[in-house]
């Protein structure tokens, strides 16, 4: 098990050191604060070359953002004497809260199924779905439509040709954060292919955080909540009272 | 303007909760109903996960209620001494209704009895009040059919330990309002609502009481149950949203205030006409849901992370 590890630890390193990545990002952190909608992070970078560039397929690049990962449950109604119930259901154990990747090109044309399946880039690969067939039958049908609700609300993302890349050296990708964001560690991966197989892999990291009236509600909300409940009745209670006061003056 | 709502964790329009509130806080104003049962599933529209949702909507309808008592109090609208009778009911209720629902979440199916409990009470009971209801407006049209006796007395009477309750104008035991407390306390508990819905026309139907003093005192009743949820989610789950509760009720408040000046004007009959035409309507929604077949059969909920 261990010597598996091993030898899939090496094949893990990039076979090709020739070409490596030079990136930044445009901002490292992202504040949540209370008028927080969404936002663009500029991801850029070159490629640094010690030899001339190599002849044969072309250079791709492949950029992905992933927020921290969320065990999900996905759940299936089946019609029980005509109504229609949740019935079977799976469990993920990890699934990012939120993917996206932008590429040079269609990802099945610039990484072959192998590399995929090593560094787990496409938005299948990423969602570690392990030990899940014993739950229910058909398991795969489960992720399946977790992937179609997730990208039907925008956690997950794929939009091809949206690295700009000049001259097989600079690129840049503008990758959206939707509003609905959680806070956590969001990891960046870029990634250059050559004829499907991986040259060069970099890493980097966005500090996604709330901020602010945000972060004081969330801390006491957590920390003193008998606290926060008095307060929340308390305003509560006040506002009532407020406007019925506020409507007997207007009115009298 | 967008607002991110540090609880829900989703980022939506601000007018758009105001509006809401305001909505259901008309509502709320009156008919008496808190609308626990309408706040609720508007916000799961919205994008709000559903256990923020029912804890938010609950800290909103305490406000709204509050509102909704003190502009009945003017018209000497509730009546105290049956409300607290109600309450005292209510507690034994909820707390059996709050060991059946954890029962039934160990089992898995809290959502379905949840959905079938809409279904039926709400239909059941909108179904009788708009038969009532038109009944005596049909009634009200024609001056020469036979006018039905105010009090009819049953068995209700002749219970033991009679109570005098001036505002509502009835000499009755106190025996009949706790066991209308107690099922509406179980089943608010069961449905995670406020019960304004079962109780109003329970205390028109069973108890006998006046339509205008039935409002202020479901509302007074309300106030508790919520405090009480919103208490309960905030400390065990920590589900609460003020911010979203703060938006919801300053559209909520004023609003209850227009709906109770309104339901002011409406006569009796015809506000319970309009009343059971809501509930049914949402427990024809419900029926809907569970009936059609849905186009997306799969639903994700997230399990935190161990």
């Amino acid at each position: 098990m261990i010597r598996a590890a091993l030898i899939w630890l090496c094949l893990a390193q990039p076979a090709l050191a020739d070409e490596t990545i030079v990136a930044g990002l445009s901002q490292n952190t992202v504040s949540i604060t209370a008028n927080f909608d969404g936002s663009e992070i500029l991801i850029y970078g070159a490629v640094k070359r010690d030899k001339p560039e190599p002849v044969g397929p072309p250079l791709e690049v492949i950029v992905t953002v992933e927020g921290p990962p969320v065990q999900l449950k996905v759940r299936r109604k089946d019609r029980v004497f005509g109504i229609w119930i949740n019935d079977a259901s799976v469990r993920i154990d990890r699934a990012p809260s939120f993917y996206a990747i932008a590429t040079t090109k269609p990802i099945s044309q610039i990484l072959s199924a192998t590399e995929d399946l090593r560094y787990r880039v496409s938005i299948t690969r990423a969602i570690r779905a392990v030990g899940i067939s014993s739950e229910a039958d058909r398991a795969a049908r489960f992720v399946e439509a977790m992937q179609r609700i997730k990208v039907a609300d925008g956690s997950y993302r794929l939009q091809v040709n949206a690295v700009h890349l000049t001259q097989s050296t600079l690129f840049r990708a503008d990758v959206a954060l939707p509003a609905n964001l959680i806070e956590g560690d969001y990891r960046v991966r870029i990634f250059l292919t050559r004829g499907g197989n991986v040259v060069d892999e970099i890493e980097r990291r966005i500090e996604v955080k709330k901020e602010g009236l945000e972060k004081i509600i969330y801390s006491l909300a957590h920390d003193q909540p008998l606290f926060y409940a008095a307060l929340s009745l308390a305003l509560a209670v006040l506002a009532g009272w407020g406007a019925s006061a506020l409507f007997r003056f207007m009115r009298f | 303007m967008q607002l991110y709502l540090p609880i829900a964790e989703v980022s939506v329009n601000a007018f758009l909760l105001l509006g809401m509130g305001g909505i259901v806080g008309f509502l709320s104003g009156m008919f008496g109903v808190g609308g626990g049962f309408l706040i609720t599933p508007l916000l799961f529209f919205i994008g709000v996960p559903p256990a923020v949702a029912v804890a938010t909507g609950a800290n909103q309808v305490v406000a709204s209620s509050v509102s909704g008592v003190l502009a009945q109090m003017k018209r000497k609208g509730v009546d105290f001494r049956m409300g607290v009778v109600l309450l005292v009911g209510g507690i034994f209720g909820s707390a059996i209704g709050v060991w059946v629902f954890a029962r039934l979440t160990a089992i898995g199916q809290v959502d379905l009895f949840v959905q079938l409990a809409y279904v039926m009470f709400l239909g059941l009971v909108g179904a009788l009040m708009l038969q009532e209801s038109l009944r005596s407006m049909w009634r009200a049209r024609d001056p020469q059919a036979p006018v039905r006796r105010a009090h009819v007395h049953t068995w209700v009477h002749r219970l033991p330990f009679k109570m005098k309750f001036r505002a509502s104008g009835l000499y009755i035991s106190v025996l009949p309002p706790m066991m209308v407390g107690a099922s509406v306390g179980f089943l608010a508990a069961v449905m995670g609502v406020g019960g304004g819905f079962i109780i109003v026309p329970a205390m028109i139907y069973v108890l006998g009481m006046p339509t205008k003093v039935v409002i202020g005192t479901s509302l007074f009743q309300i106030i508790f149950v919520t405090a009480f949820t919103t208490v309960a989610h905030a400390i065990t789950s920590q589900t609460v949203d003020i911010m979203l509760a703060m938006l919801l009720i300053l559209g909520g408040v004023v609003g209850a205030q227009y709906g109770s000046r309104l339901g002011l004007r409406l006569r009796g009959d015809h506000m319970r006409v309009l009343l059971a035409i809501m509930v049914l309507a949402v427990s024809g929604k419900i029926a809907l849901d569970l009936l059609l077949t849905p186009s997306e059969l799969y639903s994700i909920t997230s399990v935190s992370l161990p």
